[in-house]
């Protein structure tokens, strides 16, 4: 018997206000993948990336985290599983770069138990995997937009969880860091059995990054493998602009045509 | 946020706070040494210390470690809940509508236990107001409820320059006594100590819960928090704690404001000591307050808001200085 799916999604249909965003959409996503989510500004992107993090209900279907519906998982359970990067974070209070990936332990940590060394541990390794381990002692509210997104990406990975929702992971990064960072979460997916699934803008990094698509084009998304999905004819379709294909030694780039 | 510099600096302003109604007791228009005040408590000595710090002192410096405590426990919450470092817990509204409350008691002369009765309803009646109209659509939101709130406390000011404006002479420095905050009269010993003693215990369980909701309130719904549910604890929770302060004390200014942030500058924005901390802080800071305000124009008395204001902006000023 095979595992079963990391998310498993049937008969979806996710509404916000007037727009529906999708309709009876299924699929699933298997450990080792790397998603991307693809639409136009105001398609509804965040909203299918929140309801499929469990953060708002849908309109109708199922949605199964590790074989387990949704609707029936406390939202803490939810969070050991899953995490979930906001489009955009700011730091209100002075914290240290440390105390901010700490709290990304919070599902782990029963009412009364304080975080312990292995969590500091975890913590740690989470910010060196995200390449600014010298940075803990730091306030975040210095950091660079750069710096600060990956904090935010380090408490998500200090949360353990088995598939990241990442909404514009790369947004605030310069070109290496997006490159660095998107080539690193691809290989974590990989690597660690995770799964990833990020709305992205760029599509060129979601063809360099993600072996799976999902495009949202006005109610009628669709999902599946990247190397079907993600060609000139689609993505022209998808974001109303004529797009070309270029070969490279890496596979095609698009370019507005 | 390792534990023992927290719990240290939570044991440090305890024991602060004990030395400061130490003073607050010994303190006064009659001097008392500490082993006098201690066996007065105890009941044992003369019958004159026993008098002046059981019935005199000590209701007193119960009333402003409470006040000073709550207002302090009251403003750390809401900063956090409003993710703002500059709400005070007179953001909601509560000491505009205690104020008209108490106020509108003394001008129509009604009996001094109804005053502070005045107080509680008024506060009571303006949380209430904020809360449905700051739900709305049923949606939390920060901003909305903070808007609604300022808005609020706006128009219970306009009410309370109404009274003030129609109340005659005699009764205008009882009033203005009443407004600047003044711990002479408290209405109850030891109820406002157990209202922040149980207020206390029910927001440590959700200290860490906080912790997150600090970050953002999609990062913390993400952590499994119920957004839903803890912020309208929260609010309830400040809410009745200024309430309580407000009719003890009048509305006393700058506690609520300045020493969350100040513990919040020393120790860190951790809840789990944050909570303890200020509250400890706030309590000693107006015992202390109290007690200046009994002696620096002795044998007049001054309401103690002035001298919160007065130490506070200062104090405040150099911790922020310092930050930078």
């Amino acid at each position: 018997m095979s595992r079963p799916a990391l998310l498993q999604v049937t008969g979806l249909t996710v509404r916000i206000a007037a727009l529906t965003v999708c309709r009876n959409l299924a699929f699933s996503i298997a450990p080792g993948e790397c998603w991307a989510i693809l639409g136009r500004n105001g398609a509804g992107k965040t909203t299918l990336l929140h309801t499929l993090a469990g953060l708002r209900p849908p309109a109708a279907g199922v949605i199964e985290l590790a074989g387990a519906p949704l609707a029936q998982l406390s939202p803490r359970d939810i969070a050991r599983r899953r995490a979930v990067l906001p489009q955009d974070d700011s730091d209100a209070f002075a914290a240290t770069v440390l105390e901010t990936v700490l709290v990304g332990r919070h599902p782990h940590l029963s009412r009364w138990q304080w975080e312990s060394a292995e969590d500091l541990a975890i913590a740690r390794a989470a910010l060196a995997a995200m390449d600014i381990g010298g940075a803990e002692a730091r306030d975040v509210r210095t950091l660079s937009g750069g710096e600060r997104r990956r904090v935010a990406l380090a408490a998500l990975l200090a949360q353990r969880p088995d598939i990241l929702f990442l909404d514009e992971p790369s947004s605030h990064l310069d070109l290496a860091h997006q490159l660095a960072l998107l080539d690193r979460l691809a290989a974590l997916a990989r690597s660690g059995q995770k799964a990833v699934l990020m709305v992205l803008h760029d599509v060129n990094l979601a063809v360099r990054c993600c072996d799976h698509a999902l495009l949202l084009d006005g109610g009628a998304a669709q999902a599946g493998p990247a190397a079907e999905l993600l060609t000139a004819t689609r993505l022209s379709r998808l974001y109303g602009v004529p797009l070309q294909a270029v070969a490279t030694e890496r596979g095609p780039v698009f370019a507005p045509g | 946020m390792t534990r023992i510099p927290a719990t240290l600096a939570v044991a440090i302003l305890a024991a602060v706070a004990l030395a400061a109604f130490a003073l607050a007791l010994g303190v006064g228009s009659i001097a008392l040494d500490p082993i006098t005040v201690l066996r007065a408590l105890g009941g044992d000595g003369d019958a004159m210390p026993r008098m002046i710090v059981q019935e005199l002192r000590l209701p007193r410096a119960l009333a402003a470690f409470a006040t000073g405590g709550s207002l302090a426990m009251a403003g750390a919450l809401l900063q956090v809940l409003l993710r703002n470092p500059l709400a005070d817990p007179y953001v909601l509204g509560v000491s505009g509508g205690a104020a008209v409350g108490a106020l509108a008691a003394m001008l129509l002369g009604l009996a001094a236990w109804l005053i502070p009765a005045g107080a509680f309803a008024g506060a009571f009646a303006s949380t209430v107001l904020v809360f449905a109209l700051a739900r709305g659509s049923g949606a939390w939101s920060p901003t909305r409820l903070l808007l609604t709130g300022v808005i609020v406390a706006a128009g219970w000011g306009a009410v309370v320059a109404l009274l003030l404006s129609l109340a005659p002479e005699a009764q205008l420095r009882g009033m203005l006594f009443w407004l600047i905050g003044d711990l002479s009269a408290p209405p109850a010993t030891w109820t406002p100590l157990v209202v922040l003693a149980l207020a206390m215990a029910i927001a440590l369980p959700f200290a860490r819960d906080l912790n997150a909701l600090a970050r953002g309130d999609a990062i913390a719904a993400a952590l499994g928090v119920s957004i839903a549910r803890l912020p309208w604890l929260i609010f309830a929770l400040a809410a009745l704690l200024t309430a309580v302060a407000v009719t003890t004390a009048g509305a006393i200014g700058f506690v609520g404001l300045i020493v969350p942030h100040a513990v919040r500058l020393v120790i860190g924005n951790d809840q789990r000591a944050l909570l303890p901390a200020a509250a400890f802080a706030g309590g000693a800071m107006l015992l202390i307050a109290d007690t200046l305000a009994r002696q620096i124009a002795a044998p007049a008395q001054l309401p103690v808001g002035v001298v919160t204001a007065l130490i506070g902006v200062p104090v405040f000023l150099i911790l922020l200085r310092r930050e930078r």
